[in-house]
């Protein structure tokens, strides 16, 4: 084994940087890492045991146990229980005979929970052995099961079917659908290849193409909502002997799976996307961050990066233009929501725990291996080549006057059409709730559980109470009165995470509850408000819906909720919004709960809490006083 | 104006934030011309005689006598506040809550390498003894509590400002260098 081990590291270089690849490749061979494996790598890669078990046991996906033969992740996200995930879940158990979060007797199937896989159109989903599943009953369940111990292969359960579009490519192969239901300017079929690379680069300077970009007021469709030419000329500005493009693509935000459809339908757009932000700002060297979930793709957008480096547009002299070298590599997760935070994608990227850095430094001045760091999202990369191609004007005809462009939209939860609307920038909640067929709606949910890196100020412009001041805008749960907002930089930001639920839900004990879960499974644990509150805020959200709860637990979760606002990144300020935007939006759901007659309700009793001393010491519980 | 009668006690504690409220030096003269004592380990009172405005509880509850008292100080204080790491977390006491109460039995009176003395195995099961809790806890979590301040101990220029806050009425000036969680 060792030498396998020493094998599978002097393929990356022996570079303690390509610690994820090396630890993705090891799990490949034998499903786990041992401790002896750890103590080899350790050596080889100069870094202490300490600091390889830290990468080990950050990411969901890496163990140190003996994984079963097939290893089944089942989503647990909000979409997939508002679609039978629980009676899924059951069949895996009876057809495995396993539970979660353990493996069959025989050592043949584990089951795992995990964290939303990005197929929330097509929920329940499921991740076996890094081939995805989705759409599950219980009767197809039965089936995949009984097909995988009548010897069948993963690949030839799936090919009964395959998705629409290129995920039906040779290349792809999969049963994930786009479910692409309204395009506009990025989802559209007319769309030349590599034209912008070949062509129209070599005709403008990397200053022309900063200004043109500045000139779209293209802003960052992560969530933040960072102008991208301004990121662009701060790139170009800092000196460093490499600088870097990375294209993030960790969507991990409960409800988002917009990039998955990029990727899939238009990997060639965003990767020329790179190359233009590379020429902008004088980078040669790219990473593609692709999500774990997303690893089927890995294959499908190597052979595109591949193409390209055939017909010259990556690699030395890019489209003829001399001294423009850019390569660009595909950097796989392993499981992380914090992984999507830029700075903590750059730590996972030099191969260790996916912890935010304190910033400044910013990633333009020292992100990966130091050196100065582009990050954009896919989506902002693909606009890139639309606006190149058809100009900033064009571009500034679609959206409202703060809010430019596009925004793709995932849609998903109680509608009748879920998937991706290409969307101009002002389009109202309504209209959303209208375009998706959804009726009887009690609630959407706009941004996913957290709102992403979006700035305070965004928020004054919105006039809310002092609270809105407090937390992000977006990740918001949205009630009825405000369906006529507009989705735009102004107003309801987001990333485009729309999930809609139904007046047969319940919103706190389903919804509440469960994005509170999310936060408290991934937090990565540097901040104590991160670690500690959305634990506590569940627990006592749970003890007011266990009907112990008084007016001051409300006002307690408020005030809590602001504590949280000092940790590092964006997804711990964020992780108390399920419970305040739902409490701003929602009260009376809470109000529903708390006791009327009495301010205080503690669930403490005595007698149960002597019993375990008392027995033990030999002793009758007997009370003299009241 | 009727001095405010303030009752104090140390519960599950180690009496550090009652010795930090004796930090108050020489304001303790200007303490007992607005206020006047009642029940506190101070003055020695050993039971409320009168209505009280103001009870200060250091330390959380681990046993039934902690529990017997604070609710006694619930019943007798319109105010009550919770002085300290301990009162307000459990603090240190409560580094025995992720430990089975049998097992931290076993280690004080069976075990222990420091256990030298007892051949017969003898547990404290006196019935004059106070019960011990499964866990400790925090104020909080047995009765109401009004204000908390933290510290461990808190600052004397906190438990000062804190107190004539509350007897004169004006807002408590809260300085970012007295609030402190260690």
């Amino acid at each position: 084994m060792k030498d396998k081990i020493l094998e599978i590291t002097s393929k990356y270089g022996d570079d303690r940087g390509r610690l994820m690849d090396i630890l993705i490749d090891i799990h490949d061979l034998k499903g786990y890492v041992d401790d002896a494996n750890i103590e080899v790598l350790s050596e080889k890669l100069g870094i202490s045991i300490a600091e390889v078990n830290e990468t080990v046991s950050f990411y969901h996906f890496f163990t140190k146990t003996p994984k079963a033969e097939f290893n089944i992740y089942l989503n647990d996200s909000i979409t997939s229980n508002l679609r039978g995930r629980t009676r899924v879940k059951e069949a895996f158990e009876l057809a495995c005979d396993a539970t979660f979060e353990g493996k069959s007797e025989d050592g043949m199937f584990g089951l795992y929970n995990t964290s939303c896989i990005g197929m929330n159109d097509q929920d329940p989903a499921a991740i076996i052995n890094d081939v995805v599943f989705t759409n599950l009953t219980p009767y197809r369940v039965k089936q995949l099961i009984k097909a995988l111990k009548d010897g069948k292969s993963l690949q030839e359960a799936t090919y009964e079917s395959t998705g629409d579009g290129k995920n039906s490519d040779p290349d792809l192969k999969s049963m994930v659908f786009n479910n692409i239901r309204k395009g506009m300017m990025l989802l559209n079929k007319d769309y030349e290849r590599f034209e912008v690379v070949g062509k129209i680069l070599a005709e403008n300077s990397p200053e022309d193409i900063i200004k043109t970009v500045e000139d779209s007021n293209l802003r960052g469709r992560g969530g933040a909502g960072f102008p991208t030419g301004l990121k662009w000329r701060f790139g170009r500005r800092v000196e460093g002997e490499h600088k870097i493009i990375i294209c993030n693509a960790d969507e991990g935000e409960p409800g988002t799976f917009k990039d998955r459809v990029m990727l899939t339908e238009f990997p060639d757009l965003v990767f020329e996307g790179m190359v233009i932000a590379a020429y902008a700002t004088g980078a040669d060297i790219g990473l593609l961050y692709l999500r774990f979930e997303y690893r089927y793709m890995y294959n499908y957008l190597s052979l595109v990066l591949e193409e390209m480096r055939e017909k010259g547009y990556l690699g030395k002299n890019i489209a003829g233009i001399m001294d423009f070298n850019f390569d660009i590599r595909i950097q796989l997760g392993a499981g992380a929501y914090v992984c999507g935070e830029e700075s903590a994608l750059i730590e996972s990227l030099e191969g260790k725990r996916g912890e935010p850095r304190d910033k400044p430094p910013f990633p333009v001045e020292k992100g990966y291996m130091n050196f100065p760091t582009i990050v954009n999202n896919v989506e902002t990369l693909a606009s890139t080549v639309k606006i190149l191609k058809h100009g900033a004007d064009w571009f500034n005809t679609f959206g409202t006057k703060d809010s430019l462009g596009t925004k793709l939209l995932s849609v998903s939860g109680d509608c009748r059409f879920p998937g991706i609307y290409e969307v101009e920038w002002g389009t109202s909640i309504r209209e959303v709730i209208e375009m998706a067929g959804a009726e009887d709606v009690q609630a959407v949910q706009v941004g996913g559980p957290s709102g992403v890196l979006v700035s305070v100020k965004d928020v004054d412009h919105l006039g809310g109470t002092e609270l809105m001041k407090w937390y992000k805008p977006s990740g918001m749960m949205v009630a009825q009165k405000t369906y006529d907002r507009k989705l735009s930089y102004s107003d309801l930001p987001t990333g485009g995470s729309i999930i809609i639920f139904n007046n047969k839900r319940d919103l706190l004990k389903e919804v509440v509850m469960n994005f509170m879960d999310f936060f408290i499974e991934e937090s990565c644990g540097s901040c104590s408000t991160c670690r500690n509150l959305p634990y506590i805020m569940k627990q006592k959200l749970q003890k007011i819906l266990d009907g112990h709860g008084v007016r001051q637990d409300i006002d307690d979760l408020l005030s809590w909720g602001k504590v949280i606002k000092v940790s590092r990144c964006g997804l711990g300020q964020t992780a108390a919004n399920p419970i305040l935007s739902s409490i701003l939006n929602f009260r009376h759901l809470y109000e529903e709960y708390v006791q009327a007659m009495t301010d205080y309700d503690n669930t403490f009793d005595l007698e149960k809490s002597v019993e375990a001393a008392n027995k033990f010491v030999g002793r009758k519980t007997v009370f003299h006083h009241s | 104006m009727n001095k405010k009668v303030i009752a104090t006690t140390s519960l599950a504690g180690c009496f550090g934030c009652h010795m930090s409220f004796l930090d108050i030096d020489e304001r303790i003269l200007d303490l007992v011309e607005l206020v006047e004592f009642n029940k506190s380990p101070i003055d020695d009172i050993k039971v409320f005689t009168k209505r009280v405005d103001i009870g200060i509880i250091e330390g959380g509850c681990c046993n039934t006598e902690n529990i017997e008292v604070l609710k006694s100080f619930r019943e007798n204080c319109d105010v009550l506040v919770s002085l300290g790491e301990c009162a307000i977390m459990g603090g240190l006491p409560a580094l025995r809550n992720g430990i089975p109460i049998e097992e931290c039995l076993r280690e004080a009176y069976l075990d222990g390498p420091t256990v030298s003395e007892n051949k017969e195995g003898i547990l404290p099961n006196d019935e004059e003894l106070p019960m011990l809790l499964d866990n400790v806890y925090p104020c909080h979590e047995i009765v109401k509590i009004d204000y908390f301040l933290p510290g461990c101990a808190p600052r004397a220029d906190l438990i000062w400002d804190a107190l004539v806050a509350l007897v004169t009425g004006d807002e408590m000036n809260l300085p970012y260098e007295v609030v402190k969680f260690d």
